[in-house]
């Protein structure tokens, strides 16, 4: 279960002081951010308060939707960078920027004898080692860094527990390999191996893999009068603890004009993605894989182009609720909101919807402007989705879905659910493609464990979300 | 009986009350018989730029800024041998 803890706090608070500063007109108030979340004399996390301030301010920097990296005057104002949100066109791609001042540049990952090792006659940790790796010294059991490969092989085997694997928590939560290191021991990302899925950002106990939000854009949008339109993610409705009618009604508060439910646009793909799927069957194809989950679809892109002709050609929910917003709203500003990261790089590589929120960033908003969502008057999307589509967001919706859809007469082809892109998975999956035979003529794919209620900007526990979506079908 | 109410509302909630909620179903065995837990509705605490207080509790009464499981378990067993162990 993914716990809240202090980082993840931090960055909310940053985010809803953000917030709070646009909303109110006071650029200037986000310069004092740092000060005011480190102030002298109290407690600090890092070797100073100083440092504190420095990482603080980049925080408020990726709020604002810039990257430190781009950064050429460390003394420019934070308003000034709030002053260029309304002129930027593109929203930041790749979006995951790094806070070099924040990175403990922690140990590669490796394996290391501790001082519980009692030198024993049995030496299963050398006897096993499959490189010759480990032998005992001066009464303690060392390691070989040179012949090393991390196997984990002598910490299995030692009875006292004495060998353990130290993690390196960003790059062993990326299952694409995509986290390495500076030569000076820092985080660095491959963006052409990344996949988006911000796993890397969760697992970071310093909080040192940012995201750049385009909370700014979408607060002062809103501010300058523009149209705004809301499109909720169906995990919304789990991750938020009240009724999805408060939820509406909070979002009309906020100043967004209409609320489209996107479970309505997973109504749609389910239909298409079922008589695709009827097409492809018919035309003597093994499966189809399903297309919702852009963290999936990056992966196929970067790493398993075989998979590439397997892969739904059905727009996402996402989009496709973008399509008839897009149509209800002429000229509207459509902004996603929910638990995704990788959806904001859907979004601007697609051109649509223009915006991405997370649930944490609308959070963030709610916070600033002193709304309590149980408080505010009940209101119904404009377009609703059924129980299906909101069932998307938890593993195995979406195959639940696409099998109701299926043409009449056809019976239910058996789906295949892969629930979490791992090392592992992605083998498989890619064993799919070789042998062109999958367990299943559909296969769903999350890259999250859970599906979308798992995803890394929710601030619910995933098994909680996903029960409040399953009790209110 | 100790009376541990944690707020629900938006604020505390995003900024954690949701881990909370996590822990009051699963207190540890010292607590449990001598803790009674509910959630609550906003308590306004949070109003006017108060919200990097969050999640705020309140115990037998008395709040309790930025909870986390570490601060709310030791406020509850100062709480117990304050209240209710003879001195």
């Amino acid at each position: 279960m993914k716990l809240n803890n202090e980082s993840d706090r931090v960055k909310r608070e940053v985010l809803a002081r953000v917030a709070r500063a646009l909303y109110a007109d006071t650029p200037a108030a986000l310069d004092r951010i740092p000060l005011e979340m480190r102030p002298r004399g109290k407690p600090f996390s890092r070797c100073c308060v100083y440092k504190d301030r420095a990482a603080l301010r980049y925080r408020v920097m990726a709020a604002l939707g810039f990257r430190g990296e781009d950064e050429t005057d460390e003394l420019k104002p934070l308003a000034d960078y709030a002053a260029e949100v309304p002129l930027r066109t593109r929203n930041p791609e790749p979006f995951i920027s790094i806070l070099s001042e924040g990175c403990s540049a922690c140990l590669e990952s490796q394996t290391t004898v501790t001082n519980l090792c009692r030198s024993c006659l049995a030496r299963p940790c050398a006897a096993n080692c499959p490189r010759q790796a480990v032998h005992v010294k001066n009464g303690r059991a060392e390691i070989d860094r040179s012949r090393c490969v991390n196997c984990g092989i002598c910490a299995k085997a030692c009875a006292f527990h004495a060998i353990v694997q130290v993690p390196l928590a960003c790059a062993d939560a990326c299952p694409v390999d995509a986290v390495g290191k500076t030569d000076d021991g820092r985080v660095a990302i491959d963006h052409e191996k990344c996949i988006r899925c911000g796993r890397c950002q969760s697992a970071c106990p310093f909080g040192a893999i940012m995201a750049c939000s385009q909370l700014a854009d979408v607060i002062l949008k809103i501010k300058a009068g523009r149209n705004v339109v809301a499109l909720t993610a169906p995990a919304l409705a789990g991750i938020f603890p009240n009724a999805p009618a408060r939820l509406c009604g909070a979002l009309l508060k906020l100043g967004f004009s209409a609320v489209h439910d996107v479970a309505a646009g997973a109504d749609e793909t389910a239909s298409r993605e079922a008589r695709e799927l009827h097409e492809r069957l018919a035309a003597g194809d093994a499966f189809m894989t399903t297309s919702c989950c852009p963290a999936w679809i990056e992966t196929v892109r970067r790493h398993l182009p075989t998979l590439a002709p397997f892969v739904s050609h059905t727009p996402s929910p996402m989009r496709l609720a973008a399509d008839a917003a897009r149509a209800a709203h002429p000229g509207a500003v459509l902004v996603f909101i929910g638990p995704c990261a990788a959806k904001r790089t859907e979004a601007t590589l697609a051109g649509s919807p223009d915006h991405v929120l997370t649930a944490e960033e609308l959070g963030a908003m709610l916070i600033a402007r002193d709304i309590d969502v149980d408080a505010c008057e009940p209101a119904a999307p404009v377009v609703a989705g059924s129980p299906l589509g909101r069932g998307f967001a938890v593993t195995g919706g979406v195959a639940a879905a696409v099998a109701a859809q299926l043409p009449g007469g056809v019976t239910s082809p058996g789906a295949y659910t892969v629930n979490g892109l791992t090392p592992k998975t992605l083998r498989l999956l890619a064993a799919f493609a070789k042998t062109g035979k999958a367990p299943a003529p559909l296969v769903e794919v999350m890259c999250c464990e859970g599906g979308c209620v798992g995803g890394p900007c929710s601030f619910e526990d995933p098994a909680r979300a996903a029960a409040r979506l399953t009790s209110s079908k | 009986m100790i009376h541990l109410q944690i707020c629900q509302g938006t604020t505390c909630y995003v900024m954690g009350a949701a881990q909370l909620a996590s822990l009051a179903t699963a207190l540890p065995d010292d607590l449990r018989p001598h803790v009674r837990v509910t959630g609550c509705r906003c308590l306004g605490l949070c109003r006017d730029g108060a919200f990097g207080g969050a999640p705020y509790v309140t115990i037998d009464g008395d709040v309790l800024a930025r909870a986390n499981p570490e601060i709310l378990l030791e406020a509850l067993r100062a709480r117990i041998r304050a209240t209710l162990l003879p001195s």
